[in-house]
């Protein structure tokens, strides 16, 4: 393998053989392999080791620091290390221990929303034999368009003099108060947060459907199962992974979602009314950006990755375990 | 037909409304008067487009507009790049410390975005990255999903095509360009995709960064513009939704069937 290539030397005019005994590095570069690959290698896993270390990585370990420091943005000067501090405090506003609750629904809900209106749009397009090109395109429409203008749509929609109060007047039913209600507003902005994401997973479990075999519905056929145990025994095992990959993806979305839904669509853009829809991310960001306590914000940080982590083992765990035939 | 037939098409045209009236709901209010929005009707009385007139002339949503699409093509042009490049790496060579990295790239998927916000922030304005493209873009260069993604994909490339072309004197650099990812070509277009939409429709990171609004994004834009400037102007609101909203959409019908398999593709993995 030393030779492979060609050398060079060949096509000059003298073809006296160079000495071979003690090659120079740039000679070496040329014409081993093995240094070859070694330079292409390092040239480029450059940029990238710097990108992945020093954005990515650094950062976290960053994160870690700042959250068990008092660290405010505005003092200059020493920025103590002062223990579980922080985390004291966060547990003690009722802010925070709210913002962390509501995640927990925004994703809760959100996640089980979306399998299941999911998976039955996928059923039913699987069901029909015209127009499923159609249907899957609008169902996908909302889910390629922007967050930000899905939110004010839909607070556009639910306004308290707004179609989907004049609709329920209509039909005889009495105006709801929707996001002016500490009550109601989670709920519409978590509705708004499935109805986007309805469109993705649609396609997941369309794909999924596809590749169970038309035989095993009719063996059960045979059996005598009904649809609903066909559904139970056939379909929901055999569609396990994407329930899980979906339940994961999904959670990870919703983080990053109530942050900008909430943001755009509470009444008082940061969580209201009376904090009743505020996220851990939208308390991040108004102890960071708005308060420049660094410090508490980091904590913050590191507890929803905590929480974070937790449910994705819970999820793991307890989705595989269920369906394990 | 029998009626067992025709139920799901009748409830999936009812979801399919659900999935599309407030699209229409939303152009509806952007072709209406200020004094008619209030007003049930789905087709305006007199469709106008002074709204439309009114924020080209009045705001900055052109700008913006340009702002979001140098971000979303410099990003989605590095994300391939360097993801295809990095996932070949990994993929197909052998070399000191190649599992550790591949473990350091799959960790920066357990932290999530939202995580970094402060820690960025800080780097940023100690380097003066701030109210810069390049603030905005920077964290947004590589993802390791696009690594994981794409060594998946390389993976599966036979060995002996590419000792083939090392045997014929094809330098590296031209074995991964025109031999590797000609392979690979449609997860390239479906992690382009996601990564294109991810930037478009980011609002957390470019909302920090930015101060001058000449710099904001499209959804940063829009979500200053209808809290800010149009405060309660539903008309005005609408119109900018509409104007963020519509291009995508019909940009996604265009190109619906690969981003379809694209998602399906990446989600089999």
């Amino acid at each position: 393998m030393e030779q492979l290539n060609t050398s060079p030397d060949y096509d000059k005019k003298d073809r006296k053989p160079k000495k071979r005994q003690n090659p120079s590095f740039l000679y070496k570069m040329r014409n081993n392999y093995k240094y070859q690959k070694y330079f292409f290698i390092i040239i480029c896993l450059l940029l990238p080791l710097i990108f992945y270390i020093g954005i990515r990585i650094l950062p976290t370990l960053f994160t870690f620091n700042v959250g068990f420091r008092e660290w405010n943005l505005l003092s200059t000067g020493e920025r103590p290390f002062v223990g579980l501090s922080n985390f004291v405090t966060l547990f003690q506003d009722e802010v925070f221990l709210k913002s962390l609750l509501n995640t927990f629904i925004y994703i809760v809900i959100g996640v089980i929303g979306q399998l299941t209106l999911g998976i039955t749009v996928a059923l039913l397009l699987h069901k029909i034999n015209r127009f499923v090109g159609l249907f899957r395109v609008i169902y996908f429409i909302p889910y390629v368009t922007s967050i930000v203008a899905i939110s004010w749509i839909f607070q556009w929609l639910f306004m308290s003099n707004g179609f989907v109060n004049d609709l329920l007047i209509n039909l005889g039913f009495s105006q709801q108060p929707f996001l002016n209600s500490p009550d109601q507003a989670i709920f519409v902005i978590s509705a708004a947060m499935i109805w986007q994401s309805i469109g993705f997973q649609m396609v997941l479990f369309l794909a999924g459907l596809s590749n169970i075999p038309e035989m095993l519905y009719e063996a059960a056929d045979i059996d005598g199962a009904t649809p609903w145990q066909k559904f139970w025994h056939v379909t929901v095992p055999l569609l396990n992974p994407t329930i899980v990959f979906s339940s994961i993806i999904g959670m990870i979305t919703f983080i990053q979602v109530s942050f900008t839904q909430v943001v755009n669509m509470s009444m008082d853009g940061s969580g209201g009314p009376l904090n009743s829809t505020i996220s851990v991310v939208v308390y991040i960001y108004q102890t960071a950006f708005q308060q420049y306590d660094m410090g508490l914000a980091s904590a913050a940080t590191v507890v929803l990755f905590l929480f974070i982590m937790g449910l994705t083992i819970f999820q793991m765990k307890v989705l595989t375990k269920k369906f394990d035939y | 037909m029998k009626p067992g037939k025709l139920l799901p098409y009748i409830v999936l045209i009812i979801g399919a409304v659900l999935m599309l009236f407030p699209f229409i709901w939303m152009v509806s209010t952007s072709l209406k008067a200020p004094m008619d929005i209030f007003n049930l009707n789905i087709i305006p009385e007199s469709p106008t487009l002074a709204n439309y007139i009114q924020i080209l002339q009045e705001s900055m949503f052109v700008r913006w507009f340009f702002n979001s699409i140098i971000i979303a093509v410099i990003t989605t042009i590095s994300v391939i790049f360097f993801d295809t490049l990095v996932g070949y790496i990994i993929a197909k060579f052998n070399f000191f410390g190649k599992k550790l990295l591949f473990i350091l790239i799959l960790s920066t998927l357990m932290v999530p975005v939202e995580m970094l916000i402060i820690p960025w922030y800080m780097m940023s304005s100690e380097l003066g990255w701030t109210d810069t493209y390049w603030g905005i873009l920077f964290p947004g260069l590589m993802t390791g999903f696009g690594v994981f993604l794409m060594k998946q994909f390389m993976e599966q490339i036979p060995e002996d095509l590419l000792n083939a072309a090392r045997i014929d004197g094809m330098n590296e650099f031209s074995i991964f360009f025109k031999i590797a990812v000609p392979q690979v070509w449609p997860a390239i277009s479906a992690l382009g995709i996601f990564s294109f939409l991810s930037n478009w429709n980011a609002f957390l990171w470019p909302l920090i960064v930015t101060e001058s609004s000449s710099l904001r994004t499209l959804p940063v834009g829009l979500s200053y513009f209808s809290s800010g400037e149009a405060e309660s102007q539903w008309h005005l609101i609408m119109t900018g939704a509409t104007i963020s909203v519509i291009p995508l959409i019909l940009v996604f019908i265009f190109l619906q069937r690969h981003i379809i398999k694209g998602i399906v593709l990446t989600g089999m993995k």
